[in-house]
Order: C-alpha cells, then sequence, then structure tokens
C-alpha cells in the first residue's frame, strides 16, 4: 500500500465493507502478499506455505472454508477457485471481536454471521443440515490427532453427539420420526445461552475495530 | 519467615476443666500401695488431642444446626453465623476461666489450617478460565495490593499528621506502611466463603478469587520489608535496600511458583507408578502438596502460591494416573480438610476477637481504615479496569468492577500477620491488632451479608449450571483449532497460537513422561466427556428402573420387583470394579488392572444396549449402522438373587464376534500385543 490515491480510496472503500481498520488493512494486505507470492489472488496451494498449519487436524475444513462460495457471499454453494484480497478480508471479518456497545440487534446480527460460518465448516455438502455423516467426518478429524483412537468410538462419539442435539432441538420423538440433520435453526439453538462472542475471535494488530459488522 | 513455629497445639486449658491427676506412682517410697484402681482419670493424657477434637465436633455441630433453617441460610452467610458463633463461645470462655484461652494462633493457622484451603481451591480450579484471565488476575493481585497498601498507608499516617488519630498511637510513616501492607491483601478463605454462595458468574469469580490467591506473594514481601525496614529504624534504610525488596517480590513469586511445580511434576510422576499400591494415591497427593507447601514457607517463598500451581500443574496427570476410587477420595477429603479448616478458622476469629487485653481501641484509626480500604479498593479497580480494558478481548463492564471492589474481603490471613507482629519494636501494635478486628469482622459480617441482595439488585450475570454437552466439548475443540489456524494465516502469534504449541508440547513430551500408558493412549477430552456422559447415561437409566439389554432379550434374571432390581442391578455391577458382568468370556479370562477391567465390562454394556432401548427408534439413521453386534439372546438362568459372575459367566454366548474396538485381546495372545492388531469387521454403507 504506497500513498498512492487510488490505493488509499480503495482502502476507504474496504474499510467501509468489512470493518477493519486502515492499519489492520495494510497489515493484512502485507500478509495476503507475503502468501500469495506477490499474485493478486490465493489459491488452496498458497495454503501449504504455512508450515504451522500443517499440525492442525482439521486444516482441510479451514481451508475450505475461505474457499467457500457462502463464506464469500457469492452463491449458495460451492468453492471458488482463487480468492482476492476483498475475500480475503470478507473471511477475516468473521473473526473480529463483537463491539458490546451496539445494540442487542447488532450483536445478535454479529454473533449469528460467526455461527453461521461454523455451521458452514460442518456442513461440507452446503445442503443446509448438518448429517450424521458430516458430523462424523468432523469428529474423526477432531481425533485424528491421537492415532490410538479408533476410528469406530469417533463414529460413536458423533452418533451420541447428534442424539443429543436431536433431543436438544426435537425434544421427544415417535418411534418412527427420523432426524434428518441439523439445521441452522437447530444450531442455534444449541449454542443459545453460550457465548460464542467470548470464543470466537482473533486479536487483530491494532486494538482500534471500528464498530461494523456485516 | 516471621511466621515463626509458634506453639503447634493449643494453650492447655490450664485451670477451669482440668481435674486432678488421681494416678499415684505404685511403689513410690514412704506411701502405702494403693491397690488395683478400677477406673483412673487421665485428662492430661489425653487433653490436647481431645479438646482439638471437640473443637472440631462443635464446628461442625454448629454448621448442623445453622442449616436447619433454609430461611436463615439463605439470607446470612456461613461465615458470618461462625463468626458470631465464635463471639459467643469466646464470650463463655472468658466468662468461665477469667481469661481468654483459645486464640487463633498464627502458627496453627499457617500450618495447619490455611494449607487445605488452598490445597482444595488450586486443584479444582477451573484451569482453562484461569489462563484465560491470568492477566487480569495478576494486574490486580500485584499492582492492585501494592497499591492498596501505599495508599492506605500514607493515607492513614496523613491522617495522624492531621491529629486525627490518637497521638498514643505510636506509629511512624512505615509503622502506618506496614499495617497497610497486612490489610490491604484481599484474603482467599474469606472470599471463597462469601462468594460460592452468591454465585456470581465465573469470569468474576475467578478474578476475584485468582487475585485473592496470588495477591499472597505480594503481601509477603511487603510484609518482610516492612517489618525489616521497621526493625533496622528508618532512618539506617539505604537504597539498595529498596531494590533488594523490589527483587525480593519476583524471587518470592516465581521461587514459590517453581516450588510448586516441582512438586506437581513430583506428584504426577509418582502416581504413574501406582498402579500395584492403589491405596496410598490419595496420600500421595496430599503429601506431596503439603510437602510444597511446607518446603515454600521453610525458604520463605509464598507457599500459597507454591500450592496454588502444585494443584494446577498436577491435576491433568494425576486424575490421568489414579484410580476411579482414588479420585473420588482424593476430592472428598480434599473438601472435607478444606471445609473443616475454614469453619475452625471463622470460629477463632470470633474467639479471639473477645481477648481485650490483646487489643486497644482508637477511633479515629479505626473508622479511617475503614473508610480507606473501601475507597482505595474502589478507586484501584476502577484504573486498572480502565487500563485492563484496552487489552481484554470481553472488557469488564461497570457492574463487574462494582462486584470486584466489594468483594475484597479482608480475612484470617490479616489477622494472623497482625499477631505476629512485635509489640517491642511496633508499639502501636494493639491498636492495629483491633482496628484489624473491626476490618474483618466489618467485611465479612457487613460485607457478606449485603453482597447477595447487592448482586441481586445489580442483576449481575450469574453463573448458569451447564451440564457439560458432547456438542459443546466437540464445538470448544474446533473453535481452538479454527482460531489458531486463523492466527496462523495471519501471521500473528497470539494467545491461541501459544497455547496450541503448549498443547502440542504437553502431548509430545510431558503426558508421555508423566501419565501411565494406558491412560496417556486414549487420553483425549472429547473421549472423556464422552465416557463419563455414558456412565452418568447408563447410571441415570438404570437407576430409574429400566433393563439395560431388555431390547436384545437379555434380562437380569427373576427380577420381579422394581425394589429388587435396584438392588442387584446394574449400577451396582458397574460400581463395583471388576464384577464380573460382561459379554465376553476373553475379557474375563485375560488378567487386567481393576480399571481396565470396569471401563471394558461398561463399555460393552453401553455399546450393547444403552442407546438402543432408550431411543427407540429415533435416530432410525444411527440403528442403520449399529457398528456393534447385538449380544444373542440367551436363556434365562431361573435362580433369583445377586447376578454374579458365575451366572453371567455361564450365559454368554459362545465367542461373540470381535466389533468391539475396546481393548478386548484374541484369546490366547499375550497382553503385550498391541490391541491395534486386529480389525474391526466393516460396516454397511450408511442410508439415511
Amino acid at each position: 500500500m504506497g500513498a498512492t490515491h487510488s490505493a488509499s480510496e480503495e482502502v476507504r472503500e474496504l474499510e467501509g465493507k468489512t470493518g477493519f481498520s486502515s492499519d489492520q488493512i495494510e497489515q493484512l494486505h502485507r500478509r495476503f502478499k507475503h502468501l500469495s507470492g506477490d499474485q493478486p489472488t490465493i489459491r488452496k496451494e498458497n495454503f501449504n506455505n504455512i508450515p504451522d498449519l500443517e499440525l492442525n487436524p482439521i486444516r482441510s475444513k479451514i481451508v475450505r472454508a475461505f474457499f467457500d462460495n457462502r463464506n464469500l457471499r457469492k452463491g449458495p454453494s460451492g468453492l471458488a477457485d482463487e480468492i482476492n484480497f476483498e475475500d480475503f478480508l470478507t473471511i477475516m471479518s468473521y473473526f473480529r471481536p463483537i463491539d458490546t456497545t451496539m445494540d442487542e440487534e447488532r450483536v445478535q446480527l454479529c454473533r449469528k454471521e460467526k455461527l453461521r460460518f461454523l455451521f458452514h465448516m460442518y456442513d461440507s455438502d452446503s445442503d443446509g443440515r448438518i448429517t450424521l455423516e458430516e458430523y462424523r467426518n468432523v469428529v474423526e478429524e477432531l481425533l485424528s490427532g491421537n492415532p490410538h483412537i479408533e476410528k469406530g468410538s469417533a463414529r460413536s462419539i458423533a452418533d451420541g453427539a447428534m442424539m443429543e442435539a436431536a433431543s436438544v432441538c426435537v425434544g421427544r420423538m415417535e418411534p418412527d420420526q427420523v432426524y434428518e440433520g441439523i439445521t441452522f435453526d437447530d444450531f442455534l439453538k444449541i449454542w443459545q445461552g453460550i457465548d460464542i462472542e467470548t470464543k470466537m475471535h482473533v486479536r487483530f494488530l491494532n486494538m482500534e475495530t471500528i464498530a461494523l459488522c456485516h | 519467615m516471621l511466621r515463626a513455629a509458634l506453639p503447634l497445639l493449643w494453650l492447655p486449658l490450664a485451670g477451669a476443666g482440668a481435674t486432678e491427676e488421681p494416678t499415684q506412682e505404685p511403689g513410690s517410697p514412704g506411701e502405702p500401695p494403693p491397690g488395683l484402681a478400677l477406673f483412673r482419670w487421665q485428662w492430661h493424657e489425653v487433653e490436647a488431642p481431645y479438646l482439638v477434637a471437640l473443637w472440631i465436633l462443635v464446628a461442625s455441630l454448629a454448621k448442623i444446626v445453622f442449616h436447619l433453617s433454609r430461611k436463615v441460610t439463605s439470607l446470612v452467610p456461613e461465615s458470618c453465623l461462625l463468626i458470631l458463633l465464635g463471639l459467643v463461645l469466646g464470650g463463655i470462655v472468658l466468662a468461665v476461666a477469667k481469661k481468654a484461652e483459645y486464640q487463633l494462633e498464627p502458627g496453627t493457622f499457617f500450618l495447619f489450617l490455611l494449607p487445605p484451603i488452598v490445597l482444595d481451591s488450586g486443584y479444582f480450579m477451573p484451569s482453562r478460565l484461569f489462563f484465560d484471565n491470568l492477566g487480569a488476575i495478576l494486574t490486580y493481585a500485584v499492582v492492585g495490593t501494592l497499591w492498596n497498601a501505599f495508599t492506605t498507608g500514607a493515607a492513614l499516617w496523613g491522617l495522624q499528621q492531621a491529629g486525627l488519630v490518637a497521638p498514643r498511637v505510636q506509629a511512624g510513616l512505615l509503622d502506618f506502611l506496614l499495617f497497610g501492607s497486612l490489610i490491604s491483601a484481599v484474603d482467599p478463605v474469606a472470599v471463597l466463603a462469601v462468594f460460592e454462595e452468591v454465585h456470581v458468574n465465573e469470569t468474576l469469580f475467578i478474578i476475584v478469587f485468582g487475585e485473592s490467591l496470588l495477591n499472597d506473594a505480594v503481601t509477603v514481601v511487603l510484609y518482610k520489608v516492612c517489618n525489616s525496614f521497621v526493625e533496622m529504624g528508618s532512618a539506617n534504610v539505604q537504597a539498595t535496600d529498596y531494590l533488594k525488596g523490589v527483587a525480593s517480590l519476583f524471587v518470592v513469586s516465581l521461587g514459590g511458583a517453581a516450588v510448586g511445580l516441582v512438586f506437581a511434576f513430583l506428584l504426577a510422576l509418582t502416581t504413574r507408578f501406582t498402579k500395584r499400591v492403589r491405596i496410598i494415591e490419595p496420600l500421595l497427593v496430599f503429601l506431596l502438596a503439603y510437602a510444597a507447601y511446607l518446603t515454600a514457607e521453610m525458604a520463605s517463598l509464598s507457599a500459597i502460591l507454591a500450592v496454588t500451581m502444585c494443584g494446577l500443574g498436577c491435576k491433568k496427570y494425576v486424575e490421568a494416573n489414579i484410580s476411579h476410587k482414588s479420585r473420588t477420595a482424593v476430592k472428598y477429603t480434599m473438601k472435607t480438610l478444606a471445609s473443616c479448616a475454614e469453619t475452625i478458622i471463622f470460629m477463632l476469629l470470633g474467639i479471639s476477637a473477645v481477648d481485650s487485653s490483646k487489643w486497644a481501641w482508637d477511633s479515629g484509626l479505626v473508622l479511617g481504615t475503614l473508610f480507606f480500604i473501601l475507597f482505595f479498593r474502589a478507586l484501584g479497580v476502577v484504573l486498572q479496569t480502565w487500563v485492563l480494558n484496552q487489552f481484554r478481548l470481553v472488557p469488564l463492564d461497570k457492574i463487574d468492577q462494582v462486584v470486584m471492589s466489594y468483594g475484597g474481603l479482608r480475612g484470617a490471613v490479616a489477622f494472623a500477620l497482625v499477631i505476629l507482629l512485635d509489640r517491642t519494636k511496633i508499639p502501636a501494635k494493639d491498636y492495629f491488632v483491633a482496628t484489624t478486628i473491626v476490618v474483618v469482622f466489618f467485611t465479612v459480617i457487613v460485607q457478606g451479608l449485603t453482597i447477595k441482595p447487592l448482586v441481586k439488585w445489580l442483576k449481575v450475570k450469574r453463573s448458569e449450571h451447564h451440564k457439560p454437552t458432547l456438542n459443546q466439548e466437540l464445538h470448544e475443540h474446533t473453535f481452538d483449532h479454527i482460531l489458531a489456524a486463523v492466527e496462523d494465516v495471519v501471521g500473528h502469534h497470539g494467545y491461541h497460537y501459544w497455547r496450541d504449541r503448549w498443547e502440542q508440547f504437553d502431548k509430545k513430551y510431558l503426558s508421555q513422561l508423566l501419565m501411565r500408558r494406558s491412560a496417556y493412549r486414549i487420553r483425549d477430552q472429547i473421549w472423556d466427556v464422552y465416557y463419563r456422559l455414558n456412565i452418568r447415561d447408563a447410571i441415570s437409566f438404570v437407576d430409574q428402573g429400566g433393563h439395560v439389554l431388555s431390547s436384545t432379550g437379555l434380562t437380569l434374571p427373576s427380577m420381579p420387583s422394581r425394589n429388587s432390581v435396584a438392588e442387584t442391578s446394574v449400577t451396582n455391577l458397574l460400581r463395583e470394579s471388576g464384577s464380573g458382568a460382561c459379554l465376553d468370556l476373553q475379557v474375563i479370562d485375560t488378567v487386567r488392572s481393576g480399571r481396565d477391567r470396569e471401563d471394558a465390562v461398561m463399555h460393552h454394556l453401553l455399546c450393547g444396549g444403552l442407546y438402543k432401548p432408550r431411543y427407540r427408534g429415533a435416530l432410525r439413521c444411527v440403528q442403520a449402522h449399529a457398528s456393534y453386534p447385538l449380544p444373542q439372546p440367551v436363556q434365562r438362568r431361573s435362580c433369583p438373587g445377586r447376578v454374579g459372575r458365575g451366572t453371567w459367566q455361564s450365559t454368554c454366548p459362545q465367542r461373540p464376534p470381535r466389533l468391539c474396538p475396546w481393548t478386548c485381546r484374541q484369546a490366547g495372545t499375550k497382553a503385550s500385543r498391541p490391541w491395534r492388531a486386529w480389525h474391526p469387521r466393516p460396516v454397511p454403507r450408511p442410508h439415511l
């Protein structure tokens, strides 16, 4: 980001769209360039350059989340091949701290957005439901770091979690009723009363954040 | 340290109450032989332990009496009642014996009464919450205590200069600073006693309570430094002494923490090898933690910090290593000891207040102190919170600040420290003692009584009791990984990054060293929660009279009524370790440790039958791929009575197919063969 006129205009535009401050945008832009190797866009392969990310058990899901059209607000499903800086910022904006001085409605909205990000991570086939198979997938990945826990155990954990979710969302079920999967509303119900705001944010280097949240 | 080893036992009651010893030496010269005494009264031989036991008994009986009235206990915290009881008892003893006999002796207090409470709180401290808020806790503990001490001391000195404190209180600036240092520390015992009845939200509680634990180092250093300055005389204090004082702060706190961590390491390591000697496990936990306390005390380091770090550090490994029963034993013993110690402390505080020979009253000093501690604490909290909120992820709002400043209770530690002052060096000691007593009583009684209505009036966020859910655990883990990943992408080494690094280091090196191999293998938080939830569900299900395995045709033989089911129910089988109910002959045959066997038993039963009868048809998708085979229906044995090992063994099906991924071994294999060697049967494709 040099001192050119158009660059600072762009920055202001991005500030407005994503809610980051100009310092943070510059910081992130530098990081973006480092990741992309000075290209204007990032592809999935660029994420292999981050050594620490290799150790993360749910790495594939996270990288996928960066390219997910639903998170980029470009469509209902599918994956983008590459993302530019603005898309990068859009994804990062999910992790900004919620400004608690905003009114209750905006806070709820921000909360929903963050939970939606999480939901999209679980729901890999974009059908709007987290099915048992997808849940099992997640649990297996989470437990993949520990080589001594068998796949069968992961499966039974996922089954148990699904049943718990069913009991929370639907309550008593008829004998032949089938629980298809967790919809987004059910997902919100599970998270009722638990502060996601305190858990889901990363502190970006500059403390000042503009109180905006899409 | 100045916490000198004073008499370890209470002063024996010399006068009233003691009876003459009627025994005489048989065969003493010049005396007729007494003949065989049928009954002798030997009070002096049992006096000391008997008195100790009596006091503890009185305290416990008092607790029972208090709790008889629900109304009283909901309004008045227990600590208040105990102090008032102490006052009454002290008055009685004073009236009977004409002198105050029982006191809160600093030696007894610091060596015997304080360690259980601190150990209990350190061991059961929620470590994740503690480390998340560590910045705030440290700020309040160190900066806050220093601020309180200096401002209170200086303000009191100013009060004296202004003439509001009577001149008979001979104290200079250093004396007031010394007094300020001991009166300004928030007391862990009092905070615990009051806050655990109020149930504020966890963040608030952990900040106030963490502060009360960690400020011990600061208090110790300040007290020591000021005391030695007073002894040296204010004229002899040099600049290097001030620097030494600052340096000793670091030495005391870091040294105390290091001692605690060393003992935590030792404890975790020793429990790794106690597989064959399970009975000494609880003993080890207490001994090593107490040793940590005493070692830090001996080296003049912060003992409270040592025990806290010991409890925090060792818990994960110890809980993984020791048996189920030992865990329960440790938990309940710790809670009992801590509760007992707390009761005795408050009672003795009440009793000690009655001894008027120890104190002298000065209204200016007392009122001034009360006002200043409240005022400066509130001011300090506001200032520090303003600074902290720039850095915190979740800011602390005004209501939290009010509760924090109001919740800064002083207690027995301040009292013990003031009693330890040397009257020859500090002539104003008696006035200080009286002031401390008033302050402690005020904070515990008045603030303790009013904090509950205050919390309700301010609508402070209360702690909601979440039952642990599997979903929550899963999502928390996902969060941690996502946040660590985002920090990696951004290139920012923030809190999550370092926590992730620590967890990996722990997994690779520490856990391998400190945990038993069998525990290390399946150690995973998600698995632990799942396991615990399974057990909880199983026990509650069966206790409600349900039959495990009923859908598969296996029922407990001839159980007509619910009562008899409850007696010989699966619950009892599950609860006895290693009891024989098992579907797999081979599991019974192989020699295994009690815990492994009971785990396997439980797992078989749960996998085999639990979810199906309960959620009948609820999840077709789950039922479609039940990975575990249903045990074959078995002939019902018509003998009533206990379902013992023998019965089950003969009703076991012949060699069920191996599907359980648990620790079953093939018959004839050596125990040393890794259990990954066999493979589960492939599961049919799921259709939803």
